[in-house]
């Protein structure tokens, strides 16, 4: 079977589940029910395809499998940078501008971090990905820790207030920053589509790239900054599931058999939407919120990764 | 032609090349010989823009190579690296194909189409083109690596160890098919390679390096010399006239 036809199934697949999430046990005020259910889809789709979009491209330009923006803590960073924001500001002022101010200022945070990231990702001229492995992961829990912290010492009267409006999870989608997210999606798209033809060349390696004449670090720095705005407008809407990325790359990777980044990633983002909205309709009508989505697919990804760790460890 | 002057490179202030100036003509075949960690590696890499120098100056046709477009300098010159592990899902046709990047910018033509048939057939490749590289030879993988910098049809042409892995029969044809692409298509050669004798056949020019610096660069003629070969590697080298041809008998 070509990736042709397999998109085309996955394509299938995604459109079934998203049809059954929708109408599966659709009683009651439709009215109200229906516009929220649709919304909250939208938001799980969004998040599934930016993840995996921008996995792609990360794994890409530092030419790995292991190593993901959520891996590399990109994603705790995020709420990081929103929990002290919130704290220097007070809920007052961020009831009155609203969870779009926070998240903007927010993003633009990001994008600075990820030209510090981009020095220590690139400006060598030899890498070693386990050492940025276990950076990654301390400064990831240290973020995370960290942003408990903050939160703790937020008035707690106050950081109700904020809370359900910042943070969301996949139970609670933060549907308010919906419009404007699908805007920064659509943007960073179309500035994306005038780098999409280095993606292949890319793949091959630095010095491959350079040879083959691709502006290497004019292009690897702007798709960093893409990343780190996906990644941000993921976590903004459903919160940060760490494995997810890695898991829909690298099975996109294995399914579709071809380094054509036009297949692997639309591969990727239909296999994330397919796990994120099949896991919450089971998650939601079958077992009736008794766990949560990312628990499932941090446990599995979990798995995966130490997988793919000793796999790769033997090659090198 | 590749002018470089006083070129300079450092890693972690131990210098791996030091002041090296050189001038390349066009429509030659110019080898690179020395001992492991010469730094011909270093001085290849520099001048195809896949590392930076650390002083000095390179241009290609008066143009330095560092500020000149990408895109134009990827239709000048090429490289074949040392090694070359690509852990992608490729198979050799679409590896080659990959050589008409700086034309095509990922869209094949028609004309991009008969540069890779070409390559292919000049690698003799032809009958396993649709094979993947993983599964592939040693040689056979070096050979389609080699078909990708053809394809790519550049003016100046850097290789590396091109003869890495390759049995007898295609080490010779390898340079053969060199020796045409100068003779008929007037492109430039330059390249590393370790047997002697390969360089002495089928050079016009020899650049001897050791420890980070030129020690005799000339015709391949001068260079195949006693005392010059004693000089770079510590070696008693009996050299032999065959046919006109300087063979080196090392063993
Ligand atoms: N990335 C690096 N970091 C530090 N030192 C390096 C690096 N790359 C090369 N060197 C050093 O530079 C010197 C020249 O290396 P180079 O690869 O150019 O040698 P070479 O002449 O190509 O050798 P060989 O015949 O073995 O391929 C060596 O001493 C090597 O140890
Ligand atoms: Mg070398």
């Amino acid at each position: 079977m070509g990736y042709k036809m397999k998109t085309w199934i996955l394509a299938a697949v995604a459109v079934i589940l998203m049809v059954l999430y929708v109408v599966y046990g659709l009683t009651g005020n439709l009215d109200y029910i229906l516009p929220r259910r649709l919304l909250k889809l939208l938001a799980i789709c969004l998040t599934g395809g930016a993840i995996a979009f921008a996995t792609t491209i990360f794994m890409t330009i530092t030419n790995n499998r292991i190593l993901t923006p959520s891996v590399l803590g990109l994603d705790s960073l995020y709420m990081l940078v929103q929990t002290i924001i919130i704290f220097f500001f007070g809920s007052n002022m961020m009831v009155l501008l609203g969870g779009t101010v926070n998240y903007l200022i927010s993003i633009m945070c990001m994008v600075l971090f990820s030209l510090v990231l981009y020095q220590f990702l690139f400006k060598g001229e030899k890498n070693n990905i386990y050492f940025l492995l276990l950076v990654g992961m301390i400064l990831g829990t240290f973020f995370g820790s960290f942003t408990d912290f903050m939160q703790v010492l937020i008035d707690p009267n106050e950081f109700m207030i904020v809370q359900d409006r910042m943070f969301a999870s996949i139970n609670n989608v933060n549907t308010d920053l919906l419009y404007i997210s699908i805007g920064i999606i659509v943007l960073t798209f179309i500035y994306f589509m005038r780098f999409y033809k280095y993606l292949d060349v890319l793949a091959l390696g630095r010095e491959e790239a350079i040879n083959l004449g691709v502006p290497y670090h004019y292009v690897v720095k702007r798709l960093l900054i893409i990343v780190v705005i996906l990644i941000s407008v993921a976590t903004a809407l459903i919160g940060p599931i760490t494995f997810l990325g890695l898991l829909v790359v690298n099975v996109s990777y294995e399914l579709m058999k071809t380094y054509r980044h036009f297949y692997i990633i639309w591969g990727a983002v239909l296999i994330s939407i397919i796990a994120l909205v099949g896991g919450q309709f089971l998650v939601e009508r079958l077992f009736t919120f008794s766990t949560t989505i990312s628990v499932i697919i941090n446990f599995i990804g979990g798995l995966y990764f130490i997988y793919l760790l000793l796999k790769e460890n033997r090659k090198w | 032609m590749v002018k470089l002057k006083s070129v300079f490179k450092a890693y972690n202030q131990k210098k791996v090349i030091e002041d090296v100036s050189l001038e390349i003509e066009k429509g030659t075949i110019t080898s690179f010989i020395g001992p492991n960690g010469a730094g011909k590696s270093t001085l290849v890499s520099m001048i195809s823009r896949l590392i930076s120098k650390d002083g000095g100056a390179i241009t290609i046709d008066g143009q330095d190579i560092m500020h000149t477009k990408n895109n134009e300098m990827a239709k000048k010159i090429s490289i074949l690296k040392q090694t070359n592990a690509v852990n992608l899902k490729l198979t050799i046709r679409e590896l080659v194909s990959f050589g008409r990047f700086p034309y095509s910018q990922g869209k094949l033509t028609k004309v991009d189409e008969a540069k890779i048939d070409e390559a292919i057939d000049y690698m003799e490749l032809r009958d396993m083109q649709d094979r993947y590289l993983d599964e592939l030879s040693g040689g056979q993988r070096q050979r389609a690596h080699i078909a990708m910098v053809i394809a790519q049809d550049t003016e100046y042409i850097l290789l590396d160890e091109p003869l890495n892995n390759l049995d007898m029969r295609h080490s010779v044809q390898i340079m053969k098919t060199l020796r045409n692409l100068v003779n008929e298509m007037g492109k430039t050669i330059l390249l590393v390679i370790h047997d002697i004798n390969f360089a002495s056949c089928y050079s016009d020019h020899i650049v001897a390096l050791k420890d980070g610096k030129i020690v005799k660069q000339g015709r391949t003629c001068d260079v195949i010399d006693r005392c010059v070969l004693k000089d770079i590697y510590d070696m008693d080298i009996d050299i032999k006239e065959i046919d006109g041809r300087k063979i080196c008998d090392y063993f």
